[in-house]
């Protein structure tokens, strides 16, 4: 195939995958533009990482409102950020074998993270004899 | 006119163009560092589950000073790919916005320095 310009191709009208995946990227950007930059914040600048530990984190998982903040900042930042690993894997893998092999290990890497992650958050219970 | 047939290196530079080819670059860079970081951080969350001990061992290795330096890079990448995705979605819904996309990219600079310095600073004298 004759590419006179590299990059991606435009979005098949078929499906609209890219476009909801474009809108999504926009939508998310702008929450996770107060969120992300608001647990940071809070984590390195008013506290410093030094103070985390498990006690910290107990602290802050007794209140559901951390839970429910920790919970939809990592569905929006894993999302957002796996799918922009898979516009960068668009933009630079074009064999076909290795698109399949590296798209098929972001999907699965993508769900297995936010498995992970929401097991995590939901099931914390602070171990109070230690 | 060129003909790209499998791999080149010019794909790194897949959009040409001055400082939107730059700050597209620093985009995709800082945005896969935030990604990457953001797979580690979800692994080291998971370790509570084992516990305070195993949790408590394992942040002891972030807190060492060597981990802030690569905690001021993280709040770098975070930083600039907020600033700049501000200008990716002005240029976007803003009509106007991409006859002065050189100018939000100036602005896109600008923006970064006033939220980076002063966040690196305060990382910073809070080891000493």
């Amino acid at each position: 195939m004759l590419r006179v310009a590299p990059g991606r191709a435009k979005p098949s009208r078929a499906s609209n995958f890219e476009l909801w995946s474009w809108l999504f990227m926009r939508v998310s950007a702008v929450l996770l533009l107060s969120m992300a930059l608001a647990h940071f914040a809070i984590m390195h600048v008013f506290n410093t990482p030094d103070q985390v530990n498990y006690d910290f984190v107990a602290a802050r998982f007794a209140t559901p409102f951390w839970r429910v903040y920790d919970l939809v900042l990592l569905g929006l930042g894993v999302l957002h950020g796996m799918n922009g690993v898979r516009i960068v894997i668009d933009d630079y893998i074009h064999s076909r074998g290795w698109r399949v092999l590296v798209m098929s290990l972001l999907w699965v890497v993508t769900f297995v993270f936010l498995v992970i992650g929401t097991q995590v958050v939901l099931s914390f219970q602070p171990e109070v004899i230690r | 006119m060129e003909v790209n047939r499998g791999w080149s290196w010019s794909w790194i530079l897949i959009y040409r163009g001055q400082s939107g080819q730059w700050a597209q670059a620093l985009h995709r860079v800082t945005g896969l560092g935030v990604a990457f970081f953001l797979l580690l951080h979800i692994i080291d969350t998971a370790v509570l589950g084992w516990g305070p001990g195993a949790y408590n061992t394992l942040v002891n290795i972030w807190h060492m000073p060597l981990f802030r330096v690569f905690q001021i890079v993280l709040a770098a990448c975070l930083i600039y790919h907020a600033a700049n995705g501000i200008r990716v979605t002005l240029i976007d819904f803003w009509d106007k916005a991409s006859l002065y996309q050189e100018r939000l990219f100036w602005g896109t600079l600008v923006l970064f320095f006033v939220l980076f310095l002063p966040t690196a600073y305060f990382m910073l004298i809070s080891l000493f």
